[in-house]
């Protein structure tokens, strides 16, 4: 970005311009102040997995199994299913409406290097992330008395398959992003597509007791492997036997993880649109 | 490229389909220059002034804008340039004060924000979000965000659109006062009066083509065009008659009334008969 300054004006732009990371930072404040000012944003996206994991916790009442409280279970599907909404579903709504005002097209004017747009919608995805999971553990632990992770491992894995997973779904909100034509038709696309895969990942229900055909479909999309991942975090290291696969799997959960990461990067490139289709 | 040129573009064509949208302009804008684009819509003065902003790809032709191709800039060209949209209102949630601010940050030599949002007459407004802002205020808004960056060529596609008359001519005391600190603009519009107050050169576009390109007074050779004289008979009809010499004719009636004639009026066609004129034959 240093190499951009004109000759003439190099002294006085010098200590103005900032370098890659502040513009990605303060591009990420901009974003994260424009979503915390959008109040209803910030009380769907915050409220609506604490309001679920309640509805849940109040419906099935019990234990799934030996010491595993239905709470404890479905804890991770709203983890998982939060993480999506921050990443997948926000900006599979907000970039067609972005494009659509004109927003991608003003930058695309200006010298910001275009990665840096993607960035800051990162950073506020991440930072919205980690305070909506907070959130919803804390409401948790406090309500029905949630287990935490117990070791340094357990919380390790929860960090991977975490960042992993919001990773994967930022790209693929990206990317899905392009299919919208106008700022109306976002929702349009994005919600059947997430409430499909959260009824079949296991987000709602005890993913094994889906028809098998659907515990298959569900295991090409990345929820079904964030849901299982976290689950190993969650749920003791004897109930690892009642999943499909006889154990949690976290090698498979990382490996089509960071293959919807590759594929997500991919589409972005190749499809992400600055203008709308009428601006040609 | 002469670098007494800010723009060049020989043959430039673009088609939407089977929809020819610039059908082979040639232009050339100088450096420190107020150049205007006027034209129906959908005549092609959008696709082409896009093109040159390297928003959009040319289909064939030669384009220079600050000796660099829009279609693949040299790394500090967007420094070098301005653009005012035409959208309003995308960052709702914002101030003033914050978005210019963060443009600002893009630029290698950007303005100071807050003499900026002064100069644009939003000093008042600095601390209100912007979907607070009346039409008016937000066009001004989009001007601080295409001068932020002082660009040498400032691209503004219809600026006036909606400023009441008062505000028209305040903002064209600002592109007054920023074409005489050098910038070079370019400016769609469909105000004739516009062109005719602020354009060094207008350039006329219809049906994708260049059709003139000339100073205000000399656009259509206005200035041999032929006066009317019009004045009341003694029956009450109002006759006219075209002239050369509209002083002779004036003469000449006076002489015919034996002093004053009635209803007695010389008109020159103005520039926005010269150009409905001139697209009225495409």
């Amino acid at each position: 970005m240093t190499t951009t300054l004109k000759p003439a004006t190099a002294a006085r732009a010098a200590g103005h311009q900032p370098g890659p990371l502040a513009l990605a930072l303060r591009q990420g404040r901009l974003e994260l102040t424009q979503f915390l000012r959008s109040r209803e944003s910030v009380v769907f996206t915050m409220g609506f997995p604490i309001v679920m994991i309640l509805i849940f916790a109040a419906v099935f009442d019990g234990e799934i199994a030996p010491g595993v409280s239905f709470p404890q279970y479905f804890i991770t599907g709203m983890i998982a299913a939060g993480l999506m909404t921050v990443s997948f579903q926000n900006l599979g709504i907000w970039i067609p409406i972005e494009r659509d005002r004109g927003v991608l097209k003003r930058y695309r004017g200006t010298p910001m290097p275009k990665w840096v747009y993607f960035a800051g919608k990162v950073i506020m995805v991440v930072v919205v992330g980690v305070v909506e999971t907070a959130l919803l553990l804390a409401v948790s632990v406090a309500a029905f008395d949630l287990q935490l992770p117990g070791t340094a491992t357990k919380w390790l894995t929860f960090g991977w398959v975490s960042v992993l997973g919001i990773t994967a779904c930022t790209l693929c909100g990206i990317a899905i992003s392009s299919l919208a034509r106008t700022a109306r038709s976002g929702s349009a696309v994005v919600t059947p597509v997430a409430l499909i895969l959260q009824f079949t990942s296991g987000v709602f229900f005890v993913f094994t007791e889906l028809p098998s055909w659907m515990q298959q479909v569900a295991a090409l999309f990345p929820l079904k492997w964030m849901c299982q991942g976290l689950r190993s975090v969650f749920l003791p290291d004897t109930f690892a036997g009642q999943e499909p696969g006889g154990s949690y799997e976290l090698g498979r959960v990382a490996l089509v993880l960071a293959a919807w990461c590759v594929i997500g990067l991919l589409l972005c490139l190749g499809t992400f649109r600055w203008t709308t289709r009428r601006d040609g | 490229m002469d670098n007494e040129l800010a723009i060049v573009a020989r043959g430039l064509r673009k088609a939407y389909g089977k929809n020819v949208a610039v059908a082979g302009v040639d232009l050339e804008v100088r450096r420190g220059e107020v150049f205007a684009l006027l034209g129906p819509n959908g005549a092609g003065k959008t696709t082409t002034v896009e093109i040159l902003e390297g928003y959009r790809r040319r289909d064939a032709g030669e384009v220079s804008v600050l000796g660099s191709d829009p279609a693949n800039p040299a790394a500090d060209w967007r420094n070098r340039i301005g653009i005012v949209l035409q959208g309003v209102g995308e960052f709702d949630e914002l101030s003033v004060s914050e978005l210019v601010h963060h443009f600002a940050g893009f630029y290698a030599d950007a303005d100071d924000p807050e003499k900026v949002i002064a100069r644009v007459g939003l000093a008042g407004k600095a601390r209100a979000r912007t979907h607070t802002l009346s039409g008016g205020q937000k066009r001004r808004l989009d001007v601080a965000l295409g001068i932020i960056g002082r660009p040498e060529l400032l691209f503004l596609d219809e600026p006036t659109t909606g400023f009441d008359p008062e505000a028209r001519r305040e903002f064209w005391q600002l592109i007054r006062d920023l074409a005489a600190a050098g910038t070079t603009i370019v400016l769609t519009t469909h105000y004739l009066d516009e062109a005719e107050a602020l354009a060094d050169r207008v350039g006329v576009i219809a049906g994708g083509r260049l059709i003139e390109v000339a100073a205000p007074e000399h656009l259509g050779n206005r200035q041999q065009a032929h006066a009317t004289v019009s004045w009341r008979t003694p029956e009450g009809r109002t006759e006219s008659t075209e002239s050369a010499t509209p002083t002779e004719v004036v003469t000449e009636l006076a002489a015919r009334f034996d002093g004053e004639v009635p209803g007695l009026t010389v008109t020159r066609p103005t520039l926005e008969d010269i150009y409905l004129k001139m697209i009225g034959h495409r």
